[in-house]
């Protein structure tokens, strides 16, 4: 598939908009149908194509397994972290009302840091269900390799 | 200011300790965030607990969405004194936890390991504390996949096949209560619990609501392995890490039973359907069968720590009949046995570590004549064993005599006969570990062995310690418990 140069070409025609979908849908979430789940699969999906027609490796190269890794608790500390700052403001958890000047501007941009907390995790978290499964095709090939040497 | 945060907190804490040790992912520091935590929340459950027996229930809107709109923590006498337990548990247990972790995993699963422990944790208080149906399941489920992975950490290969069943059994049992869960929302246009419990009784007589109890009680039965519904149970704990079997064993199927009594009691309290259905009944038949059929395998089994997972499923029918009686003397009798049965078994489990992480093995035969090199393990693991049978002197019998009071009380002279039966059989089990552990040869292997380092045998003797005082000075936790079982008797929510 690595030598196809039309599929080349399309994606990479295809990748940016791919990602421009995922970021309107992450950021017109509160007004329409999306939010941080489906941006973050959008997202996700975007760096899988890339994978899946240039190979696992350069995708790693782009998203490192290692801020693969980071990112999914990152996600939930974000989440569950706008909560514990409406608590320092003094409302109650995931009052969202005193993070702006006015109580629909805090709740506008309570729901929007969640949001992205939620599109961090998951994005991150199919970018490692992939990782793991496609590495797992690489190292049944290494492996294979490396049997074919020893004979 | 915080104070009036507590309910929140007291579940949020756990919840950031988890991804923060993910993100590190250094074992000695997440072993310090895991503590850290771990005893924060028992600060704020010993807080919670003055508080409510000062002040009475305590509402937390989530969110500031007033409930029944939004999401409620809801904090009573009942499930405070079922927090105090899980985090007290937990608080004793994460300890432990440093020396075996350290020794087996590297730094990157160390690390994972006390995520998922946090994540059980979180789980667990937060269907203690929450006062709303569907987020009991959101919370159910983050804290089975957070013990599914902790059981498949274990050393044995096993603990894979087991971690796999108990997933199997555990979707299906939490499929049932969502399934449970949507049917009453569907007759009430409600999930807040309180307002279910105002609501469930106008409609008591319909289909939907008879088939939703139903699913419930499947549902839960097998998050608290009654009876029939255990078999996930002893392979789980047998071949888990010993932190995860101590903590599991501890926590878990006592916040199902918590569950159970919240469901039937509060939920379904002004519906009478205790009276009017068999459940009281069945619920007798199945705890007395648990009581003897899981003692009697337990004598049979050749894995220790098998046999006192099977040893689990016995004194869960020891609490559940209790619960079956369906007044207020054997709900005390329940919740003080959910109390000190916590204590012991987490104790068991946490002195059976010591000796896997010396000797890489507790089957019985390898176990001869090690109560002559580790001495105080064997010795704790003796106390704890006493405990379990009930004997005076020791917080099993507190819980035996409770449930016998009871069954007095309902005029079951039988049962009382069939009680101390069961804790007969308890005897063989607890007889066969001593008389090889104490009576045997040493083998070449048990020879050179040394007693348990002290960061093991410190927190699993606070335990001990605990079973004992609990035997003895009875006020907190007969006390709380008589005064959760009148909550619960009254129905008010």
């Amino acid at each position: 598939m690595r030598d196809t140069v039309i599929l080349r070409v399309v994606v990479k025609v295809l990748l940016p908009a791919i990602l421009m979908f995922a970021l309107y849908v992450q950021f017109h979430g509160e007004y329409g149908p999306g939010g941080g789940f489906q941006a973050g699969v959008a997202a996700a999906a975007a760096v899988i194509l890339y994978g899946m027609v240039f190979g696992i490796a350069e995708a790693r190269k782009v998203v490192p397994r290692s801020i693969v890794n980071t990112m999914i608790p990152l996600g939930v500390l974000i989440f569950a972290g706008t909560g514990v700052v409406s608590i320092l403001l003094g409302e109650n958890y995931l009052d969202y009302t005193p993070l702006g000047s006015k109580p629909a501007k805090g709740q506008h941009l309570g729901i929007l840091v969640v949001e992205f907390g939620v599109f961090v995790t998951v994005a991150s978290t199919m970018l490692a269900i992939f990782y793991v499964f496609g590495g797992r095709a690489d190292e049944a090939d290494e492996k294979a390799k490396n049997e074919e040497g020893g004979e | 200011m915080l104070a009036a945060h507590l309910p929140a907190l007291q579940v949020v804490i756990p919840l950031m300790a988890a991804p923060l040790c993910a993100i590190f992912r250094r074992g000695y520091l997440g072993w310090l965030i895991a503590v850290a935590a771990n005893w924060f929340a028992f600060a704020a459950a010993i807080l919670l607990v003055f508080r409510v027996l000062e002040e009475g229930t305590i509402s937390y809107a989530m969110g500031g969405w007033v409930p029944p709109i939004g999401i409620e923590y809801r904090v009573d006498i009942i499930n405070v004194f079922v927090l105090l337990v899980v985090t007290g548990v937990g608080s004793v247990i994460i300890p432990f936890a440093r020396a075996g972790t350290a020794a087996r995993f590297n730094n990157t699963d160390q690390a994972w390991f006390y995520t998922m422990y946090l994540l059980a944790l979180t789980g667990l208080l937060g269907v203690t504390i929450t006062g709303d149906a569907f987020n009991i399941f959101v919370f159910l489920e983050i804290s089975s996949l957070a013990s599914y992975v902790m059981i498949a950490m274990g050393r044995d290969r096993r603990a894979l096949t087991a971690a796999y069943q108990y997933l199997i059994m555990g979707t299906i049992g939490a499929t049932f209560i969502v399934l449970g869960v949507g049917m009453l929302w569907a007759m009430t246009g409600t999930l807040n619990l309180a307002d279910l419990a105002e609501r469930i009784p106008e409609v008591s007589d319909t289909r939907p609501v008879l088939v939703a109890l139903a699913f419930l009680t499947v549902g839960i039965s097998l998050k608290l392995a009654l009876f029939p519904l255990h078999l996930w149970l002893p392979n789980a704990y047998a071949y888990a890490p010993a932190v995860a079997s101590a903590f599991l064993a501890g926590t878990a199927t006592k916040v199902a039973i918590y569950l159970f009594v919240r469901i039937f009691y509060t939920v379904f309290g002004g519906s009478g359907f205790f009276s009017t259905t068999p459940l009281p009944e069945m619920f007798l038949v199945l705890s007395v069968v648990a009581m003897f059929a899981a003692s009697v395998v337990a004598v049979f089994q050749d894995d220790v720590k098998r046999m006192f997972a099977y040893s689990s499923v016995a004194q869960i029918g020891f609490i559940t009949l209790g619960i079956s009686f369906v007044t207020e003397a054997g709900l005390t009798a329940a919740m003080v046995h959910l109390f000190n049965h916590a204590i012991m078994k987490a104790g068991i489990f946490l002195m059976l570590g010591a000796i896997m992480f010396r000797l890489a093995s507790v089957q019985i035969d390898d176990l001869a004549g090690i109560g002559r090199k580790m001495p105080i393990t064997m010795a704790g693991i003796v106390i704890l064993g006493l405990g379990l049978l009930g004997v005076p002197g020791t917080s099993g019998f507190i819980s035996k005599w409770w449930l016998v009071l009871a069954a007095l009380e309902n005029g079951h002279w039988w049962l009382v006969a069939l009680i101390v039966l069961a804790s007969l059989v308890t005897m063989l089990y607890v007889g066969r570990v001593v008389e090889v552990a104490y009576f045997r040869e040493p083998s070449a292997k048990v020879a050179v062995m040394r007693e348990a380092p002290a960061s093991m045998l410190i927190p699993a003797y606070v335990l001990v310690l605990a079973t004992i005082y609990f035997g003895l000075e009875t006020n907190w936790s007969v006390g709380l418990a008589e005064q959760a079982a009148a909550k619960l008797m009254s129905a008010v929510y």
